[in-house]
């Protein structure tokens, strides 16, 4: 069933604003360490809105990447289970092109939504 | 003020101006008692103790009684009594920490606690890194770290209470322990265990005082730079160049990443520093070593704080986004197996 706009990306925008730009300030003024909790707060929300916009589409690149990398099927946590346990193992280390090209997709992809300013 | 603060401050008020009264030399008045930031179960309060006209400014480092439910302490921390005892020992050998004074006791109803003196500057990394008083400071900061890590490194260890030693092996043995305790698998932090345990330093042959927590934020700055380090609860035995690998560690720099030495300058900048204070010759591979080490370690934190409220032990926002923050170190593993090539 299609929703109403707004979509969950606007709607989590147009909550992050009100609490940022309405909320915080106003606790700063009373509690400094509520309004230092509320601008964490603010940062989870700009987190989900955008693994909201990007996730499915980096999460089927991930799963796309993993099975032609281990060479078979099966679900993200399954095969992310099994890479772990290569590496560990030592099967697999960094000598490897096509798992850094893959770790390093992925780790792009986790950090556009975790935190794109990370440099 | 909520009536459990209240009772709390009344509580602490109480227990500082009997256990005062026993070690500053007569009956004393406690005043500007006030908690600072921190944990709830590691407390850290500041008060004046007035004792017949002299006033002395302190710092009360306490766990308090235990009460049902509270987590168990970490595995890797010291107890307050322990960390005392390091304090002590690494001020009687000049290195520029907090005077600890006395240990609180039972009858004092403080919990674990000890008072040491209020030692000037702040700790807040985005001020000291970007704040117009601490300009000429900044200058300085990275040298300071480095002679300070010598001062560290140079204690005599007769002289502390018994740590554990930790060396290389048994850090990255640890951190693949905690990555078992969570139900999620950690690819890059797999790969970069690997790397580590292949390439791993040998042990030192003589095991040295590693403060354990050594970076921007864990210690005091004024306009001259560095007045004090703190938080020694992650003191042990062990391999003295892990303090300057993880003073180096990316989040440590908090977004002044060209200056390594913890957002304040060059490696070479500490290490030089470090060397003229009696320090040994850095080997940067050794240096390396350490800060990919720190990297892994920091980002294992951060996924074991998040599990700290997803395990339901502790309610917390705060620590539950820490988790997100994981795949900042992931970015940085990546970037540093690069350049170790």
């Amino acid at each position: 069933m299609a929703q109403d706009r707004p979509t969950a990306s606007e709607l989590l925008i147009a909550i992050a604003d009100f609490l940022r730009e309405e909320a915080a300030p106003a606790l700063d003024r009373s509690d400094p360490r509520l309004g230092f909790q509320m601008r964490v707060a603010v940062n989870s929300l700009a987190i989900l809105e955008r693994e909201w916009r990007l996730a499915p589409e980096a999460d089927s690149r991930e799963l796309m990447r993993l099975r032609k990398l281990l060479g078979r099927d099966g679900t993200l946590a399954e095969l992310t289970r099994e890479l772990a346990r290569q590496l560990r193992s030592g099967e697999r280390d960094e000598t490897d092109a096509e798992l850094m090209a893959h770790l390093e997709a992925t780790t792009n992809d986790k950090i556009a939504i975790a935190n794109p300013k990370w440099k | 003020m909520t009536f459990h603060g209240g009772t709390e401050a009344e509580t602490v008020a109480a227990g500082l101006a009997a256990a005062a009264s026993r070690h500053l030399g007569g009956p004393a008045t406690i005043e500007g008692l006030r908690r600072e930031s921190g944990g709830a179960s590691r407390q850290t309060w500041s008060f004046d103790a007035v004792v017949a006209g002299e006033r002395h400014e302190l710092i009360l480092r306490r766990d308090p009684p235990t009460a049902g439910g509270r987590e168990k302490a970490s595995a890797t921390s010291l107890d307050r009594p322990t960390e005392f005892g390091v304090l002590r020992a690494a001020f009687k050998a000049g290195v520029r920490a907090p005077e600890v004074l006395f240990q609180t006791g039972p009858s004092d109803g403080l919990g674990e606690a000890f008072v040491m003196r209020r030692v000037g500057g702040i700790a807040i990394a985005r001020k000291l890194l970007r704040d117009p008083p601490y300009a000429e400071a900044r200058q300085k900061i990275a040298s300071q770290l480095g002679e300070i890590a010598a001062r560290i490194h140079a204690v005599d260890t007769a002289q502390l209470p018994p740590l554990p030693h930790r060396e290389a092996a048994d850090q990255v043995a640890a951190l693949r322990t905690a990555l078992d305790s969570l139900d999620q698998p950690q690819p890059v932090f797999e790969l970069a265990l690997s790397w580590l345990d292949r390439r791993r330093p040998a042990p030192t042959g003589r095991p040295l005082l590693v403060h354990g927590d050594f970076r921007t934020g864990n210690y005091l700055a004024d306009e001259t730079g560095v007045t004090a380090i703190l938080d020694w609860e992650g003191a042990h035995l062990g391999d003295p160049i892990e303090d300057l690998g993880w003073v180096c560690v990316k989040s440590w720099r908090f977004g002044s990443v060209d200056k390594p030495a913890g957002g304040f300058g060059s490696r070479e900048d500490l290490w030089t520093a470090y060397r003229r204070a009696g320090g040994t010759e850095i080997d940067p591979a050794r240096a390396h070593w350490w800060e990919m080490f720190g990297t892994v370690r920091w980002g294992v934190i951060c996924l074991t704080q998040a599990w700290r409220h997803l395990s339901g032990s502790v309610k917390s926002m705060e620590l539950a986004s820490i988790g997100r923050r994981a795949v900042e170190t992931e970015v940085d593993l990546l970037q540093l197996l690069k350049e170790a090539h």
